[in-house]
């Protein structure tokens, strides 16, 4: 059972990550890929419909987290409570700037919105990618299950860590740059003529920059936790995610190239997707690194909810999860399609 | 309390607060935008289309803001109170996580169709958003209600091996008894709230003479709507709730009337101010046998004081808990007075000609605001000094690691971000009053002309 909730944690956390990262990457991209005020209602309207559902898949994912693993929830984000303030802030004035930006026609008033679009559409990956990487790296887990982290100490990422150092900087700015272009991907997508452009520019661009990184990340990874390799080494699964990403890659970019949009983003999809799974399935079953002591780690095993409330949960689980499904099959089939802008006052 | 715990609660407190004052809105708006869509749908209903239409601009900006600033809620019950999360997420975390599966989807998938679908949308399909978003909006509600009474009134849990709480019974958890009270008495003050704020704005239209025909299918709805749910506020519902306080709660309902001393033939304190030091309340105007009918139903009931009680177990802020109580109260029995008064008028074709009377209903939407802030004070305050009543007091269940300069770091960029939000929603909303219903393009031909810029 704490295995079948560690799965559900993982793919609701990649879902958050392949569909809020389309829409992080279209605001990270949105000032260079749409110049004036039309092109970036284009913007806003192939993401509009979408971000805040694409959102709640975090709340989600944090949900069934803490569902299935009360004591890694707790431990985790009071542990990274800083972070987490500077993440909560940032999805907070990402939210509005969408929401509040099409009520006023002023310029000034647009382009002030646009920029504090982009500021958190940049940030966000860069603070989900750091934290990832906290969590390969390791945290200073103590004895009762907490720990505390500095913002950052030395960079080292070697004792005494802090949640920023040259590693989780680097996986933060692969996060960051893998994002960026599946949201290009998106945009070239959903859009058309200069804006699909640019987009279609940028997001090759970007994945170029990915291939480079990639290798370089993961040979980071693996100095700073041994372990990672020889576990991925071990684990067939991970070598099909990792297959699968790196197959979604090289679609996304033959795609891109040809003019197939939609099989460019579908790659893309399975770049992001299957990274996300190929990590979780090499660091299983841990769910927090103790650095240091490693009987302080928390596992699957060991920081499970009680099993009555794990079949409980799943019962209920198995139910509104399709439904969560079909709300974006819905929702993605009512909006299909390129997208143009909006009257004014009919969208974003 | 040392300084981290209590930073932890004004927190929570002002962060949840602030928030609601968003949902409290929504949820009753969606249940009037749900009607008034129904209404439309009928032969001749265009009129109800229209109120609609600009409900739903005013919704549309009141739920974006009830969604950015309740991320943190989720966030906090991790961060800032970690042992509590450790010691009730077996429990508390099913209704907390259902809640994001059943209602946000949801809410979340239709949003957008509500509020920018009518043209893309059939009539019908354009209903059916407004009744997805009623339905997800008034489910996380029970959610989350479901979650704060498991905390006031702990129910089909049982204490594991592991020192920690385990589910035992989930329906008896989901159907908590104190939920069903506690949903129905908040959900029907948030359709007050909203009929409060409707009929606000179709008066102040009167008074302007402006929009006067939206302004009369304003006063259409929120007047009768207003009357029943205010009404329904406090009987049954509110007294239903009063009931289940005194019998699980006892300590709780005595800090709430400054009852010092247990007896029998327990007055109601109407005013009076609580003097802890001295035990006892000061200048009192009571009516008599009142307490002992609304908690028990006879006069000659015995209703305990806070002498019943060890003080270790008194709610830790009585002042605040006694008049927030009597602002709750107080001020529900004011808005079912004003709305008595303004269906009166209106049954008898008067109330146009009335002008204090549109003037006290302008200025009146202010309060249902401020009396569901008081009551959930009123049942948060009660709850100390536990987290989980009497299973897990509030000073066990902060996150251990976290300081006390930190939470106050945190507090105050919250306080600073929500000042900033405040400006720009009043800013907004009083625009989309300006323009008022009718106007179609809320930013008309955008960056084309310096004309636009008015608010």
């Amino acid at each position: 059972m704490p295995e079948i909730w560690y799965a559900i944690a993982v793919v609701m956390l990649t879902a958050y990550v392949v569909l809020d990262g389309f829409d992080f990457g279209a605001g990270a991209l949105h000032l260079f890929v749409a110049r004036d005020d039309r092109e970036r209602r284009v913007i806003l309207g192939a993401i509009g419909p979408f971000w805040d559902g694409n959102e709640v898949w975090l709340l989600a994912a944090g949900g069934a987290i803490f569902v299935g693993f009360p004591r890694v929830l707790s431990a985790g984000i009071s542990g990274f409570y800083f972070a987490i303030f500077l993440v909560i802030w940032c999805l907070i004035l990402r939210g509005i700037s969408i929401e509040f930006r099409s009520h006023v026609g002023n310029p000034v008033w647009r382009r002030t919105w646009d920029f504090f679009f982009w500021v958190p559409s940049v940030l966000l990956p860069v603070f989900f990618g750091a934290a990832l990487g906290n969590l390969l790296r390791g945290v200073p887990l103590d004895r009762d299950g907490w720990f505390s982290l500095a913002l950052f100490t030395d960079f080292s990422a070697r004792e005494p860590v802090g949640i920023l150092d040259w590693y989780t900087i680097l996986v933060g700015i692969f996060a960051a740059a893998a994002l960026t272009a599946h949201g290009g991907a998106y945009l070239t997508w959903k859009t058309e003529g200069v804006v699909r452009e640019r987009s279609r520019r940028a997001a090759l661009r970007l994945f170029g920059a990915v291939v480079l990184l990639w290798p370089l990340v993961t040979v980071a990874t693996s100095r700073v936790q041994p372990e990672f390799l020889s576990s991925l080494a071990s684990r067939p699964v991970a070598w099909i995610f990792a297959a699968g990403a790196a197959g979604g890659l090289v679609l996304a970019f033959a795609s891109l190239r040809s003019g197939r949009d939609r099989s460019a983003f579908l790659g893309s999809c399975a770049f992001v997707g299957g990274l996300s799974l190929a990590t979780a399935a090499c660091v299983f079953p841990v769910m927090l690194r103790a650095i240091g002591d490693p009987s302080h780690s928390m596992t699957a095993a060991n920081s499970a909810a009680d099993p009555a409330g794990l079949s409980t949960a799943l019962r209920w689980f198995s139910f509104g999860f399709p439904l969560a499904i079909l709300y974006f099959v819905v929702l993605f089939r009512l909006h299909r399609g390129k997208v143009a802008a909006a009257p004014e006052g009919e969208g974003y | 309390m040392d300084d981290a715990v209590f930073l932890h609660r004004l927190q929570f407190a002002f962060t949840i607060i602030y928030h609601y004052l968003f949902p409290n809105l929504t949820m009753g708006l969606s249940f009037l935008i749900f009607v008034m869509k129904a209404l439309g749908l009928r032969r001749g209903g265009e009129r109800w289309n229209d109120a609609a239409r600009f409900w739903i601009r005013i919704f549309g900006i009141n739920f974006a803001v009830g969604v950015v600033t309740g991320i943190p809620m989720e966030f906090q019950f991790g961060t800032n109170w970690g042992r509590f999360s450790r010691y009730a997420g077996n429990v508390v975390g099913q209704t907390l996580a259902m809640e994001g599966l059943f209602a946000f989807f949801l809410e979340s998938a239709f949003l957008s169709l509500l509020v920018f679908g009518e043209k893309r949308l059939s009539r019908i399909g354009h209903f059916f958003a407004a009744a997805a978003l009623f339905a997800g909006s008034w489910l996380s509600g029970y959610f989350i209600t479901a979650t704060n009474a498991f905390m006031q009134h702990p129910t089909g849990h049982a204490v594991g091996a592991d020192g920690v709480l385990h589910l035992a019974d989930f329906r008896a958890f989901l159907f908590n008894p104190w939920a069903v009270a506690q949903y129905a008495h908040n959900m029907t003050a948030t359709v007050v709230t909203a009929s409060f704020v409707v009929t606000a704005l179709g008066a102040f239209y009167l008074l302007e003479r402006k929009h006067v025909d939206s302004a009369r299918v304003f006063l259409r709805i929120g007047l009768p709507v207003g009357l029943i749910s205010s009404v329904l506020v406090a009987f049954p519902t509110g007294d239903h709730q009063a009931k289940l306080v005194a019998r699980h709660q006892p300590v709780a309902l005595a800090a709430m009337e400054g009852r010092f001393e247990s007896g029998r033939h327990a007055g109601l304190n109407v005013i009076g101010q609580p003097n802890v030091r001295e035990r006892r309340l000061d200048n009192p105007v009571a009516i008599p046998g009142l307490l002992s009918v609304l908690a028990f139903g006879r006069t000659h009931d015995e209703v305990q004081g806070l002498d019943a009680f060890p003080p270790a177990d008194w709610p830790d802020n009585i002042e605040l808990l006694y008049y927030a109580f009597h602002i709750m109260a107080g001020l529900g029995t004011i808005l079912i007075g004003v709305m008595l008064l303004a269906n009166l008028l209106a049954w008898r074709g008067r109330l146009e000609g009335t002008r204090p009377m549109l003037a006290v209903l302008m200025l009146c939407f202010p309060f249902p605001y401020i009396a569901v802030t008081a009551g959930w004070m009123t049942a948060e305050l009660g709850r100390q000094p536990w987290v989980v009543y009497g299973l897990l007091r509030t000073v066990d269940a902060s996150s251990p690691t976290v300081h006390a300069g930190t939470a106050l770091f945190t507090l105050l960029g919250f306080c600073g971000l929500y000042s900033l939000i405040s400006v720009l929603f009043l800013f907004l909303v009083a625009r989309e009053i300006g323009h008022g219903p009718g106007h179609r393009a809320a930013a008309a031909s955008a960056v084309s002309g310096p004309e636009v810029g008015h608010a």
